[in-house]
């Protein structure tokens, strides 16, 4: 079997940290093969490597047997290697079509020839089953169907070779067995997949082949039919890794948390959340399930004070909180772990200190009469750091953007769980994050729990929903279509409710 | 020394390596363009120490006092705007009204000292906490604007300028004894200018406003590095959404980091008024302090200190501009190494890589 793509003995240095270290992958002409490993693991840097953004400084690449010097994109592109990123690289405001020739555009003398452009486009989606209308703008498509854009992007271009960096992270469980057909489908036509992702279940579902790193250095190459998750799991982790969350059964108590018929709208000021009604009590996990855009962010927000409320009431620990400033409720209890944590999480620009003081910078200790008290404030960093074992260059001094997602997340479950709040918000908290820090992250969520603390647990995954919650409600278009205990219920059931079936109501509150 | 250590070594001297940059490109167009360079680096010696190389064995005295005072007199009008720019960009916000700020200064230093008359310990400081005030209340209204209707600052700011220009030379010209383009000269006790100081420097036009200019130099790195105001005021520069989610008034925030702002420059305004001219004027272009500071904020990496020498840099080739043009050199030369300077000092990020690769080659 030949090789279309050998990188060999790859060798990647950056300031204070060897991202690559002698990594050798080999991809076979029409497998699918999948790049495993943790976050900081190194994935990215080899992938940049191969689509000619960085150079190694050791090792070589061969694409079909030859030896050739990936110096930038461009080259990559003419070699048949297309990337198709994480976060999409597409214009809102054009159409599927034009985003597709974007840099290539087909022209009549001087003008952009966009009927030419439509018909190519529409031929390659047919012969792939991809499904893509041309003439939709970006803005008004799913997200799943912007991904196909991306890779229908890569084919207008003529690639053999694709690189799917975690395409299923911003994906519906649906979306996902879609984008699994279309793989095959590629794979039939002849081209050849690389996947970058950490999810387990998915290289079991697709890959042919997987290839293994972990801090920077080639694990080993395995044969995915042969080879269990656990296996996998161990190789990426390099120890045991338990998918089952441990825990007791909840004791629930007083109600800490309650939202009464509330009404909040979404950016486009359409109905998001519709005469909604929800409890959550202490000592138990609450997780409210649902596809993605289905309402969980504007609640989330509306209950945590980044969004305004159209009517209806939220009571935490007996306060009208409705109109709260997001200060009243921080310091009543709230803590937040938000969904997107680059936009709301973190000051990336700041310290990894700066960021720990994110909440509480005004108060003592950290602060007297307007000052910032610096010891105490790396005092508190670093036992935090140490606690959370969050881990980083510089420790303190570490400018968060330079730290990988999964310590970056960690760092913002230190801030939110050390100011041990009755109520812990937790939306999506293990998005894009390896096995081991999903397991740190929910033995701490049920540790919060343990202590008589409320967890409220935004999540798009069922495994994640029925694995850490104690009670489940499934939300859909806004509102809630039931609540079960989840000792009760099993996928089907919620991925019914999910798609929006109501539930024979035998609520009692809880 | 390992990579990070020297990256961030390099980083730190990157401003001073763009500013050698700049003179040698300065200088390799003069020798292009067939001058002596060694007229350059003489010029700016003189202008940065006060020493006339060329007076060397002549019975001409080598070293003037007059000129060091000249370049401070230059440096600290831009310092102040300097912090201007460089205090509001570090909540996010682009004051291109510096200049504005400076003119209502001006204006309100100006009204204080020609109609008030008092003793100088309570009118001295009066006409400096007016034009403070003025810059201030200037630089709110951008800053109000943006928060309340998200009204774009650059714009607000770059349309203030003309009102503020227009505003006070309506305001100056009706002043009492006012003649067409300046005003009387401010009463004795509203003056920052010193003849003791004056003389002290061989009869130059240096004033007591350093002594603001220091002032405002430590009030800048305290509010920003010390205390808790200046943390939310980086944190909604570097990510308002975070500074939101933190609960920090966002809007607030950038409100009055605009009003401080306006303060710095309104204070640029007084040193003018009250420091250097002691009268008002009525002006028919702007004269350029305020978009100076732009560049004396972005050579400073938006720094007080860094402020303060990139201040006295800008000021040092205005010095030596008159001292090339008497030896014939055109006087663009002062102009194409500062705008080079700026460009590479823009082009920072892009230099620290290459000197990186260069130096892991070897």
């Amino acid at each position: 079997m030949d090789y279309i793509i050998e990188m060999l003995g790859i060798t990647k240095e950056f300031p204070g940290i060897r991202a690559n270290d002698d990594i050798t992958l080999q991809l076979k002409k029409g497998e699918i093969h999948a790049l495993l490993g943790e976050n900081g693991a190194g994935k990215s840097t080899l992938m940049s490597i191969l689509f000619g953004l960085y150079q190694p400084d050791q090792g070589k690449i061969k694409v079909a047997g030859q030896e050739v010097k990936i110096t930038d994109p461009n080259i990559a592109t003419a070699l048949g290697i297309g990337m198709v990123h994480q976060h999409f690289k597409l214009i809102d405001d054009f159409t599927v079509a034009e985003n597709i020739v974007l840099g290539v555009e087909p022209k009549k003398g001087i003008v952009l020839d966009l009927e030419t452009a439509r018909q190519k486009v529409k031929e390659i989606s047919l012969k792939y089953g991809l499904e893509v209308d041309p003439d939709a703008k970006i803005a008004d498509i799913s997200v799943g169907m912007q991904q196909r854009v991306e890779i229908l992007k890569m084919l207008y271009r003529n690639a053999e070779i694709l690189i799917l960096d975690e395409p299923t992270a911003v994906l519906t469980p649906q979306e996902i067995r879609e984008l699994i057909k279309i793989m095959q489908r590629l794979i039939s036509e002849g081209k050849s997949i690389l996947l970058i992702t950490h999810k387990l279940a998915e290289i079991k579902a697709v890959a042919d082949r997987c290839t293994v790193l972990r801090k920077g250095k080639y694990i080993g190459t395995i044969e995915v039919k042969d080879t269990s998750e656990e296996q996998m799991a161990e190789m990426m982790v390099g120890r045991e890794v338990s998918f089952k969350v441990d825990k007791k059964p909840a004791e629930p108590t007083e109600v800490v948390l309650m939202v009464k018929d509330l009404n909040v709208k979404s950016n486009r000021n359409l109905p998001a959340v519709k005469n909604l009604s929800l409890e959550v009590r202490r000592g138990e996990i609450f997780c409210l399930a649902g596809i993605d855009g289905n309402g969980q962010m504007e609640l989330i927000e509306a209950i945590t004070g980044l969004r305004k409320v159209e009517s209806g009431s939220i009571h935490f620990l007996g306060q009208d909180i409705t109109k709260a400033p997001i200060r009243q409720r921080t310091m009543a209890g709230i803590g937040h772990i938000p969904e997107d944590r680059h936009k709301h999480g973190l000051v990336l620009d700041f310290t990894l200190e700066e960021n720990m003081a994110l909440q509480t910078y005004f108060m003592e200790p950290l602060a007297q009469k307007g000052l910032i008290q610096f010891g105490p404030r790396r005092e508190l960093s670093d036992r935090l750091i140490e606690e959370f074992d969050v881990r980083s260059g510089m420790g303190s001094e570490t400018i968060a953007r330079s730290m990988s997602g999964g310590n970056q997340q960690k760092a913002i479950i230190a801030r939110e769980v050390n100011r041990s709040p009755e109520l812990l918000i937790a939306a999506q908290p293990t998005r894009g994050l390896d096995v081991g820090a999903i397991e740190y992250i929910h033995e701490r969520l049920v540790e919060e729990r343990d202590k008589g603390h409320a967890v409220f647990l935004m999540s798009l995954e069922l495994d994640e929903v029925l694995n850490v919650a104690d009670r489940i409600a499934v939300i859909h278009s806004g509102e809630i279509v039931g609540t079960v205990m989840a000792s009760e219920t099993d996928e089907n059931e919620l991925g019914l409710m999910m798609a929006g079936k109501r539930k024979e109501e035998k609520e009692d509150g809880r | 020394m390992d990579d990070r250590s020297r990256l961030k070594k390099l980083n730190r001297w990157m401003p001073v390596i763009a500013v050698l940059l700049g003179f040698l490109l300065g200088a390799l167009i003069m020798v292009v363009t067939g001058e002596n360079p060694l007229i350059l680096f003489k010029s700016m010696v003189r202008a940065v120490l006060g020493l006339n190389l060329d007076n060397i064995g002549t019975d001409k005295p080598v070293f003037s006092v007059r000129t060091l005072a000249t370049l401070l007199v230059y440096a600290m009008p831009i310092i102040m705007t300097g912090l201007s720019v460089a205090f509001a960009f570090r909540t996010g916000l682009f004051n291109i009204g510096a200049e504005g700020q400076v003119l209502v200064g001006s204006m309100a230093a100006a009204v204080i000292g020609v109609l008030f008359d008092g003793p100088a310990l309570l009118l001295l400081p009066a006409t400096v906490l007016g034009g403070a005030l003025a810059g201030a209340i200037w630089g709110f209204i951008a800053g109000y604007l943006k928060a309340k209707y998200n009204v774009h600052e650059v714009v607000v700011t770059i349309m203030l300028n003309y009102t503020a220009r227009y505003l006070s030379n309506y305001v100056l010209k009706a002043l009492p004894g006012s003649s067409s383009n300046e005003t009387v000269r401010l009463h004795e006790n509203a003056l920052l200018q010193s003849k003791f100081l004056s003389e002290m420097t061989g009869r130059s036009q240096f004033h007591w406003g350093f002594i603001i200019v220091i002032i405002s130099i430590i009030i800048f790195s305290y509010i920003i590095n010390k205390t808790t105001f200046g943390y939310e005021l980086k944190a909604v520069g570097y990510n308002p959404h975070a500074a939101e989610y933190a609960g920090m008034k966002v809007k607030r925030n950038a409100a009055l980091s605009m009003a401080i702002a306006g303060a710095f420059s309104g204070l640029a305004g007084v040193l003018l008024v009250s420091g250097l001219f002691g009268k008002g004027r009525v002006l028919v272009s702007f004269e350029n302090y305020g978009f100076d500071g732009i560049a004396v904020a972005l050579i400073g990496g938006n720094t007080a200190i860094g402020s303060l020498f990139s201040g006295l840099l800008l000021a040092a080739l205005k010095v030596a501009q008159p001292f090339m043009t008497a030896q014939k050199v055109p006087d663009a030369i002062a102009v194409i190494i500062s705008a080079s300077i700026i460009v590479f000092v823009a082009m920072k990020t892009g230099l620290v890589e290459m000197i990186m690769k260069v130096r892991r080659a070897k």
